[in-house]
């Protein structure tokens, strides 16, 4: 029972529950549209979209701001809105454009950190950003806040547009012919993923938020049926993986984002392989 | 007034023009059918109909108490629909997504709308199960049930027989006339001439000439005998 003594021990510290607080509510949040990303065939812009975000960071770290949100948030919007209008009729392709985008935004952030920095310790900066590392652990009281309101609204709006994020996931020109404004909830989504790019940045870190938003959502599609189904397995799934993700990397000294990504690893083969012995079965 | 009027159309991508000239109009009631090799923009006529595209000159004339997003559409089956994870209630039900405007739930009515046109479409037993796990049949009887979720009036249909087989094509057929009968106008695109002129009122062939007149008139024309002679194969061309 060392390890349990040691794990209630832990979680008398106020930053361990705060990373599990943030930890749960970004894992919640990435999932839901993680089923949409898949399905629209977007799941390269989670990628794009997070090295925006590192670029942008790489901004903010130059010019010494103390809140950088301030800055990465509108970039990040901006681009996801941009990204996602080019995948419609542009003449560069929305994959295209995409992996542009993304690998344009990661020199351009390591540039402007290598030119720039007055750190110390460049390479632990980037390496900290790129995979998460120990931010999570150091979260202060208001920034938990932030978090927290920007899931509860994500989670709003995602319940509340449930049905019309269903009806243009599966069929944008339908929707747009009996009269629904897919566009509008195109630029809605787009602006909802951007804003959980953002927030999973302290989780895992820019490199690993992709996983965080796709393989939920395909473990899910390995074993279930219905749209509502898969969207509810995907966010207990990523929840549960979050969780024992955080709680190992605790014991076990490891980096969190990189244990709660092979935690996830782990779950997909699991259902994967679950998917493969009940399809064998029903034959 | 007709339902849908047209009048000198001009149709194309980019300002280049692949279609010009169009003139026809459909009746409350009617059956016309959209025949024509393909690239002669068959296609870019219906997305235009559907105001998912803008004609290049001009004019749409939607009348008759039609409302322009009171056209269901029935759509050549897409990629992303063939591993979609959805039951067939969930997609019948998103039929009614156009009704709702900004409520963010199905009402009561919608969802019993979604039950009867299901088993209008004789698939109320297939309910929960999986989309894509579905024949090819059974998923176009799950988009037609959609569609009728979203209008009462006018249906446009996309080769709504492509890729089924000749016993399947046959049920879609008779399906499709006994829309039409209960009253729904019928706008069908179809590679299949011979059925366009045993179930179609109205025809309108897209070719380097544009015909566009009643099924009888279709027959008799230089345009309709060229193209049934060519189509030989088809089986009882007249009844």
């Amino acid at each position: 029972m060392a390890l349990f003594d040691k794990l209630v021990l832990y979680l008398q510290y106020p930053f361990v529950r705060y990373a599990l607080i943030v930890g749960v509510l970004i894992a919640l949040c990435s999932s839901l549209l993680g089923v949409t990303l898949v399905l629209k065939r977007f799941s390269f812009i989670g990628d794009g979209l997070s090295h925006v975000a590192f670029g942008a960071m790489a901004i903010a770290a130059v010019l010494n701001l103390t809140n950088d949100m301030v800055l990465i948030l509108p970039i990040t919007v901006i681009s996801a809105v941009l990204l996602l209008r080019t995948g419609q009729n542009a003449k560069i392709k929305g994959d295209a454009a995409i992996a542009m985008i993304s690998v344009g935004a990661l020199a351009f952030g390591y540039l402007v950190m290598n030119v720039f920095s007055t750190s110390s310790n460049l390479s632990g900066d980037v390496c900290s950003t790129l995979f998460g590392s120990t931010s999570i652990l150091t979260l202060s009281p208001g920034e938990v806040a932030l978090c927290a309101i920007l899931s509860v609204i994500v989670i709003i709006i995602f319940i509340l547009f449930y049905n019309k994020i269903f009806a243009v996931t599966f069929d944008e020109n339908f929707a747009k012919a009996t009269g629904t404004k897919a566009n509008a909830y195109n630029l809605l989504i787009a602006i909802i993923i951007a804003v959980i790019i953002v927030l999973a940045m302290n989780l895992v870190g820019s490199l690993l938020i992709s996983a965080l938003l796709i393989f939920p959502a395909l473990s899910a599609m390995r074993l279930f049926k219905s749209f509502k189904s898969v969207t509810i397995f995907s966010a207990l799934l990523s929840v549960l993986c979050a969780l024992s993700g955080i709680i190992i990397s605790i014991l076990a000294g490891t980096p969190v984002g990189s244990t709660i990504v092979a935690v996830d690893v782990v779950a997909f083969a699991i259902c994967h392989g679950a998917g493969i012995i009940r399809g064998g079965m029903s034959k | 007034m007709a339902y849908i009027t047209v009048s000198d159309l001009s149709l194309g991508y980019d300002a280049h023009s692949i279609l010009e000239g169009l003139n026809f109009t459909v009746k409350a009631g009617d059956y016309l059918c959209i025949v024509g090799e393909n690239g002669s923009g068959k296609t870019t006529l219906m997305k235009t109909l559907l105001h998912l595209q803008e004609p290049l000159g001009g004019q749409i004339l939607i009348g008759d108490g039609l409302k322009t997003n009171e056209i269901g559409y029935l759509p050549q089956q897409t990629l992303v629909q063939k591993d979609f994870p959805a039951s067939v209630r969930e997609i019948v039900l998103s039929g009614c997504q156009g009704r709702c405007g900004f409520r963010p739930f199905y009402s009561k009515e919608e969802k019993q709308l979604a039950e009867e046109n299901m088993s209008r479409m004789g698939i109320s037993h297939l309910a929960n199960r999986c989309y894509r796990e579905l024949s090819g049949g059974q998923q176009q009887r799950v988009l037609l049930a959609r569609a009728l979720c979203a209008t009462r009036k006018v249906l446009l249909l996309d080769e709504p027989v492509s890729g089924l087989d000749p016993r399947v094509t046959i049920e879609m057929y008779e399906l499709i006339k006994d829309l039409n009968k209960d009253g729904i106008t019928i706008i069908m695109i179809s590679h299949d001439i011979a059925a366009a002129v045993r179930y179609a009122s109205h025809i309108l062939h897209i070719s380097t000439k544009i015909f566009f007149g009643t099924k009888d008139e279709y027959l008799k024309s230089d345009i309709g005998k060229f193209f049934l002679m060519q189509q030989e194969g088809g089986d009882g061309i007249v009844r």
